[in-house]
């Protein structure tokens, strides 16, 4: 077929799997073997083959999340040998491509472990914290209709971009998973300076802040002890900048709280 | 049956004006004593469930991801589309319609486009005021481009991420609503059924796709916002999960179905690689303001590349056919999508594709890279070339790109009136879901903006029409009608489980994906089509004596998702191809190779073809009754599309 690479040999792989049946079940590791993988094929798309071999002898098809395929919905997760989204930085599993990996690799997948996030069945988390979290503030309260004219609000192009990087998160859990305290610090910080640096975010900054930081806390997030896992682990590069941020606006909303 | 589209008097200008005053209001007190459930949660969900919420209304919504943040709309990369003329270059509300209905050649409704054109700047207004990160210039203000098709400036984006900042702002207002309580949210839930009572849509059937369980919901009416149908060709720029479900099943509670063989064919995506691909991927049609696109001016050179004779940059200048600069000198590489998908096609067919298949075409930046640096270029398109280099493993800054069409949108869907109810009363379709405003091809940019009028500007008024005529009882989930709606789910699960054959849900899937792709994709003829409806009844009779679907009911189980699925695009595919087969035609994103012009452009047939096909499931009898909506066009010209 006209892949990029058509000399490109296939590969054979030993898979573990972590499988586990549901939430109250206890889980383990299964090997598989898988041959003749193709190295323009990406990660999920050789979690599908070993899914049809398994299906075609009868045995249950291996449960992961995934959706868009384009690095965008935010749906795939998995720790590939211990990393999570696997070795490529800046780069989400359905994005991974067997290119990265080598004829006779090993490769270890489990599902993201967190107590916040816990194991619906195989590699399928209950990510549901996550909304919970933007429920308690990630929003600017206007209804629909009755806003100003878009070219009212003049934003200053350097903050708009800065606004942007932070927006990009796609609340794929990764920095939950890759931090040793499964701290959301990066996802919450994301959304908290998105809209702290905005004008229209600005009259509820207190509030966001705090409320968004005790629904964290609820939750059972650990806390955040500035290694920085998270970020260099997030596929869409969001910055520790943003902790920092939410830091000294957690700080100020509290010196001068209105939620008594 | 009769087709009313009750498209309200007076001119166009004043019809949506004159529709919002006419409509009957639900007291701000009483909106709390009805009941909504929206189904999908993408930027036409979403948007509606938020609205609604915000007004007073009791919103159920439902999706089948495990957050509503997750909905497909999040991929949409180019951008939305606004007449507000900021660039001061020409544009208005009267060219925003005069365009989209031109570019689905002459086959939608003049009054919904013009009212979609008129809310389009509400949009971006309400968008920014949630604070959407919109690309901005150096004086703070919205900066704009150009998009596939248009010759104004009047895309609003946000880098390549345009519906992943649209939807998480759709999100965010949803969410605001989430915590007040008016709306409810069930992810992870998928509906399997739509019941009706007394004639009326009253609630829906779904599974837990946790735990399996089958639970009804009762209210006073119902949204489907459930996106496009795509993936009926396995292959597309959809996500994996993207289903037709909702939409179909409904459709076999009577809802009718329009133009199903509309579906649009992107031109830029990235070709495919090997038997195991899952999906396909999209490069925005914003690459197309810089790029240009070319293949090997003969034959004799395109059999060497791809023989790996020679490399890509060895070919001349003069050895070059930038055929779209060359073809359509006026609209050049910005033709819209259709035009530029056929020809690609073209080009290939011709033997003139590259790559080792042979199916694909170059798209160039070697000139604006020459002409503006790699730094303005990777600040435009940066992460688009990181994603094609990250798919294909070849550098787009230093060779062309290698694209293809793909099946990117489906224009056909739920037939909807003025108000976007369906023939079913309380039943209505928004965004992707419905047919009604893109005709036989959607113009660049114009999905988001569709899917958000629908649901933030349209449907909150006309829902309240219909509600404030409705009586506030509620219909009990003990219902008969819930509760054989729940025997039909389960009975339909019970099946799919127990026939336990050899054929796997996605080899089924991919087979059909094959002839729908083969005989009803870029190009149909009658006999293909013939054809392709006897392969396509041929499979769907031994998915029911052979598929084989693992595990049980009582638990997450994606292969059991996917056969529910399958089963329904299976049953869909054929009417795509009964549309395409009585469509005697070419429009748009329709090309029946039996009707073209010298020049291998779309030969449409006004006198006979402008209506709306809508159709009526009649038991999978293979015959489903045709009823015709008839398009009347008094303020746009039918004119021969030209680009050239």
């Amino acid at each position: 077929m006209a892949g990029s690479n058509p000399n490109a040999k296939p590969m054979d792989l030993t898979l573990k799997i972590w499988r586990q049946k549901d939430k109250n079940s206890a889980g383990q590791l299964v090997t598989y073997p898988l041959n003749g993988i193709s190295p323009d094929m990406s990660f999920l798309e050789m979690l599908d083959v070993l899914n049809e071999e398994l299906l075609v002898k009868g045995e249950e098809p291996v449960a992961f999340d995934h959706d868009c395929r384009e690095g965008i919905c935010g749906m795939c997760s998995l720790f590939i040998n211990g990393r999570a989204h696997g070795p490529e930085r800046g780069t989400t599993t359905c994005q991974l491509h067997m290119r990265h990996f080598n004829h006779g690799d090993t490769i270890t997948i489990e599902p993201w472990r967190a107590a916040a996030f816990p194991v619906h069945k195989d590699l399928i988390v209950d990510r549901s914290a996550f909304d919970r979290i933007q429920q308690a503030g990630g929003y600017v309260s206007v209804n629909t209709g009755g806003v100003p004219d878009a070219n009212e609000i003049a934003i200053p192009k350097t903050i708009a971009d800065k606004a942007f990087d932070a927006a990009t998160c796609i609340g794929c859990g990764a920095c939950v998973a890759a931090c040793k305290n499964a701290s959301a610090m990066l996802f919450v910080s994301a959304k908290v300076s998105q809209l702290a640096m905005l004008p229209q975010g600005k009259v509820e900054r207190k509030t966001r802040v705090e409320n968004m930081v005790a629904q964290m806390d609820v939750e059972g997030f650990g806390a955040c002890s500035n290694i920085g896992a998270c970020a260099a682990e997030c596929p869409v590069g969001i910055s520790l900048d943003n902790i920092a941020m939410m830091n000294r606006e957690y700080l100020g909303a509290k010196a001068s709280s209105e939620n008594v | 049956m009769i087709l009313d589209s009750k498209i309200p008097e007076g001119s166009l200008a004043e019809k949506w004006d004159k529709h919002k005053f006419n409509v009957k209001l639900v007291n701000p007190a009483n909106k709390r004593k009805y009941d909504i459930i929206v189904v999908g949660t993408g930027l036409a969900g979403a948007s509606a469930a938020a609205t609604l919420g915000e007004l007073g209304y009791n919103v159920k919504a439902f999706c089948f991801q495990d957050s509503p943040r997750r909905a497909h709309s999040i991929a949409a990369q180019g951008g939305i589309n606004a007449a507000k003329n900021y660039q001061n270059d020409g544009d208005s509300i009267f060219r925003l319609f005069y365009d989209t209905i031109k570019g689905g050649d002459y086959r939608a409704r003049e009054a919904n486009v013009y009212r979609l054109a008129q809310v389009s700047v509400d949009i971006i207004d309400q968008c920014v005021a949630q604070g959407v990160p919109f690309a901005r210039e150096y004086g703070g203000l919205l900066a704009n481009r150009s998009f596939g098709g248009a010759q104004v400036s009047r895309t609003f984006y946000a880098r390549g991420q345009t519906g992943q900042q649209l939807l998480l702002g759709a999100y965010s207002a949803l969410n605001r609503q989430i915590a007040y309580g008016k709306v409810k949210m069930f992810p992870r839930t998928e509906m399997l059924d739509l019941v009706m009572v007394d004639g009326k849509a009253r609630g829906i059937v779904v599974r837990n796709l946790i735990t399996g369980k089958v639970e009804s919901h009762s209210a006073h009416a119902v949204v489907l916002a459930t996106g496009g149908y795509g993936n009926v060709f396995f292959l597309s720029t959809n996500a994996m999960g993207s289903n037709a479900t909702a939409a179909w099943r409904a459709h076999k509670k009577g809802a009718l179905f329009a133009n199903p063989c509309f579906t649009q064919i992107h031109p830029t995506c990235i070709p495919v690689s090997g038997e195991y691909q899952s999906k396909l991927t999209l490069m925005s049609e914003s690459l197309r303001n810089d790029g240009r696109v070319w293949v090997p001016k003969t034959v004799e050179i395109a059999q060497r590349l791809r023989k790996g004779e020679i490399t890509v940059n060895d070919i001349k200048e003069e050895d070059r056919d930038y055929y779209l600069e060359r073809k359509y000198p006026a609209f050049g590489n910005l033709v819209p999508r259709d035009v530029a998908s056929r020809n690609a096609k073209l080009m290939c067919d011709e033997g003139r594709g590259v790559g080792a298949s042979g199916l694909a075409v170059y798209l160039d930046f070697a000139d604006a890279i020459k002409r503006e640096g790699q730094p303005a270029i990777a600040a435009k398109y940066g992460n688009l070339f990181e994603m094609y280099a990250k798919i294909t493993d070849e550098n787009p800054y230093e060779k062309p790109m290698r694209i293809y069409p793909a099946v990117h949108y489906t224009m056909g869907g739920l037939w909807v009136d003025y108000n976007l109810m369906t023939n079913i009363p309380g039943l209505y379709a928004t965004g992707e879901c419905n047919f009604s405003d893109h005709g036989a091809n959607r113009l660049g940019a114009s999905a988001l903006m569709q899917g958000l009028a629908d649901g933030y500007f349209v449907i909150p008024y006309t829902i309240g029409d219909y509600l404030a005529q409705t009586p506030y009882d509620k219909v009990s989930v003990d219902h008969p009608a819930f509760k054989e709606a729940e025997q039909n789910v389960k009975a339909t699960t019970d099946r799919l489980l127990s026939i336990k054959g050899n054929r796997t849900v996605d080899d089924f899937h991919k087979a059909l994906g094959l002839i729908m792709w083969d005989y009803c994709g870029m190009a149909r003829n009658a006999e293909g089509l013939q054809f392709a409806k006897q392969e396509i009844r041929k499979l769907r009779d031994e998915f029911w004596q052979n598929v084989k679907v693992t595990g049980v009911n009582e638990e997450l189980n994606q292969t059991l998702e996917k056969a529910h699925r399958v089963a329904d695009f299976l049953e869909l595919g054929e009417l795509m191809v009964d549309d395409a087969l009585h469509r005697n035609e070419s429009c748009g994103g329709h090309f029946r190779e039996e009707y073209q012009t010298p020049e291998n452009e779309a030969l449409r047939d006004d006198e006979n073809f402008a209506y709306v096909a809508a159709w009526e499931y009649t038991n999978n009898d293979g015959n489903p009754i045709l009823h015709k909506e008839e398009l009347k066009f008094e303020n746009v010209k039918l004119t021969q599309r030209s680009y050239k």
